[in-house]
């Protein structure tokens, strides 16, 4: 029997175990010391116990860092998307300083150079758009304009092939010249679908794609040996294993943008509906695929357009829950853990959130303005939560003051296991000794009796 | 008539809406009084979304009408429509933040509300404020950032406006990671969750009842 054949033969239960157990396993990771190696497992047992909703040796803290990194140690945004070394260098300089649970891994930064090579349109970033010290920036277009609903359902791939990339990529403009894959059916078929290749501005593309391919590798070798190292050294893992997007933010964020798609609501709800249904199957095999790829079985879900205030509770229910449901079950079939990373305010949706549908013991919920004693009542013996510690807090408080917050918020909230502390958004400006501060405390005053 | 149209907006039903704007037209009617409907349904939309009743698809969609609308009746339209304004508010996304659409709904809720909007845009540094200010003698800045980055330009925005010697002017700060800790270490004058929040400081502000 094929791998693959008896892998398919597992249940849900089984897969989870499988993965977790290959994470904890660490094959090929170079730990340094055998104290790595033991600092590692431990970190990924209190996962696996929050997780589960036990309680772990002691809370795990894992805050949500974006750019921070950086200018605590000194260098620029711009540097780190560009110079790879010096992106080594702060966030080993902040892993080893800070200490916390889990890591912030170095491929989410980027390689400016290739964005520049492909005439990256979606985004500006730093030096590129925004000043040097700037973190990247989406811009939100009609990536996909309000008639072309039909064309991206009959075959997304295409339509991102030749409508979606010359729109984000200047690199790229040409594809809208190519055929879908799809045309090659028979023989006579075959050499009329290679023409196009062939013509000079689309052979232009081409040598692009294979000087960016290149520059690719080499980022993705630093990238990874940077986390690598990180891991090996300090035993600190990433809680990202894998990546995949609630349907609705698909087409909200770099599709349609917000704007777009809050009128599709209204004036074309049923497409935008078979468009939604359309993808939760392409983010579930994203998910399923990046996270396999690691070795990990944690796929982070970054929420961004069903916060409160942006649709109603109705809307929500039609819109925006029903194929995330449907992503984060699937993701949970496949043995992967969810990890809900729900920034700004949700309290109006959290009647909806703890669904009886979805296992419980088998997802990670990271909220921000959301009222965590109210996460809690509803959360306890459903799934892992944490997050909510303000921005704000760590930027304009004191350790005092960071300190007493995450105190209160750990005897609120997580006295009885299941819970992770965090910040509430993703951190790019911070004062360290307020971000020591959330460490520590959490650190200390977490451990379980 | 009027009332047909308030209505139709107030309902989100956009096609009526525009029906019933070119019946009126139409009709004879004066396109000031299509204005003033529109005036009142967003009221009403104001008033629905501060108690939660409707949300930012509303908004932008309330928005989308008012501009059909508006190019309806433009062209009948004798003068540029005298509303009296409740006074000037000069708004902008800080520098180094490029983020805009919270931006333009408060803009556009403010503009809808009575006031005179000066929409400097995204990644204004705070010169451009300052100037901005200045030139348009407006009594209320609304600074919009989403970053934790924005932080320190709202900062430095408040600060270069006082050394302008604009101390009368009032400062509004808003975005996802605005609270009153924030307000406090930009020296803001106030801060807000949504649209009608930053509608409701500028009516304090400017005394309007």
């Amino acid at each position: 029997m094929s791998q693959e054949v008896q892998w398919n033969k597992l249940s849900p239960q089984e897969k989870y175990e499988a993965r977790f157990k290959a994470w904890m396993d660490a094959e090929g990771v170079p730990f340094a010391t055998p104290q790595a190696r033991q600092a590692f497992q431990e970190r990924a047992q209190m996962l696996k116990d929050v997780i589960e909703l036990r309680k772990p040796k002691r809370i795990p803290v894992c805050p949500i860092v974006g750019f921070y990194p950086f200018a605590y140690a000194g260098i620029t945004a711009k540097e780190a998307m560009y110079d790879y070394d010096k992106l080594g260098y702060a966030l080993k300089k902040y892993h080893a300083d800070f200490v916390p649970d889990s890591l912030s891994a170095a491929p989410i930064y980027g390689p400016g150079a290739i964005f520049e090579l492909m005439d990256y349109k979606l985004y500006r970033w730093p030096g590129h758009g925004v000043p040097e010290t700037t973190p990247y920036q989406c811009i939100e277009a009609e990536y996909m304009h309000a008639d072309e609903y039909d064309e991206f359902l009959r075959d997304p791939s295409a339509f991102f092939m030749r409508k979606y990339f010359p729109r984000i990529m200047g690199a790229l403009g040409a594809w809208e010249m190519l055929p879908p894959f799809t045309d090659v059916l028979e023989l006579p078929f075959m050499g009329g679908f290679l023409v196009p290749w062939g013509i000079p501005p689309v052979q232009e593309t081409l040598k692009k794609l294979l000087q960016a391919g290149q520059m690719a590798m080499e980022w993705i070798q630093k990238a990874v040996a940077i986390d690598m190292e990180t891991l090996g050294t300090l035993g600190i893992p990433g809680l990202i294993g894998g990546f995949a997007k609630a349907p609705f933010d698909v087409l909200g964020d770099t599709l349609r943008g917000t704007r777009a798609i809050m009128l599709d609501m209204y004036r074309q709800p049923k497409k935008l509906l078979e468009a939604l249904e359309r993808i939760t199957p392409m983010q579930i095999e994203m998910g399923v695929r990046s996270a396999t790829g690691n070795k990990h079985l944690i796929v982070f879900i970054p929420l961004h357009k069903g916060a409160d205030g942006f649709m109603s509770n109705k809307d929500f229910k039609t819109f925006y829950w029903p194929t995330l449901k449907a992503l984060i079950i699937g993701l949970i079939e496949e043995g992967l853990v969810p990890y809900l990373f729900v920034e700004g305010g949700y309290n109006q949706r959290l009647d909806i959130f703890p669904d009886p549908d979805i296992p419980a013991g088998k997802s990670i919920w990271m909220f921000d303005q959301t009222d965590m004693k109210e996460v809690k009542k509803r959360f306890q013996g459903w799934a892992c939560f944490g997050g909510n510690v303000p921005s704000s807090l760590l930027k304009a408080g004191t350790p005092k003051d960071v300190e007493e917050y995450v105190k209160r918020l750990i005897d609120e909230v997580g006295q009885d296991g299941g819970y992770i502390l965090a910040n509430g958004a993703v951190l790019d400006d911070a004062q360290a000794e307020n971000l020591h501060a959330l460490i520590q405390t959490g650190k200390e005053y977490g451990v379980y009796k | 008539m009027s009332q047909e149209l308030i209505q139709a907006i107030t309902e989100m039903r956009e096609e009526d809406a525009l029906k019933i704007t070119q019946q009126m037209l139409d009709a004879g009617k004066d396109p000031l009084e299509v204005l003033e409907a529109c005036r009142q349904a967003m009221e009403v939309i104001g008033k629905r979304f501060e108690a939660g009743d409707c949300f930012i698809p509303e908004l932008i969609l309330a928005g989308e009408m008012l501009r059909q609308v508006s190019d309806l009746i433009k062209p009948r339209l004798q003068k540029e429509a005298t509303q009296k304004k409740h006074g000037k508010v000069v708004i902008g996304t800080v520098e180094g933040d490029i983020h805009d659409i919270a931006k333009d709904i408060v803009a556009f809720m403010l503009d809808v509300n009575g006031f005179e909007v000066t929409d400097l845009g995204v990644d204004v540094p705070p010169a451009k404020f300052v100037e901005a200010t200045k030139e348009t003698g407006a009594k209320v800045v609304a600074l919009s950032g989403f970053l934790t980055l924005a932080y320190d330009p709202m900062k430095a925005t408040v600060e270069a406006l006082k050394a302008a010697g604009l101390n009368d002017v009032k400062v509004m700060i808003g975005g996802g990671q605005i609270d009153e800790q924030i307000r406090q270490f930009t020296g803001a004058d106030g801060w807000g969750r949504d649209a009608m929040a930053a509608v409701k400081m500028a009516n304090a502000w400017y005394g309007v009842n």
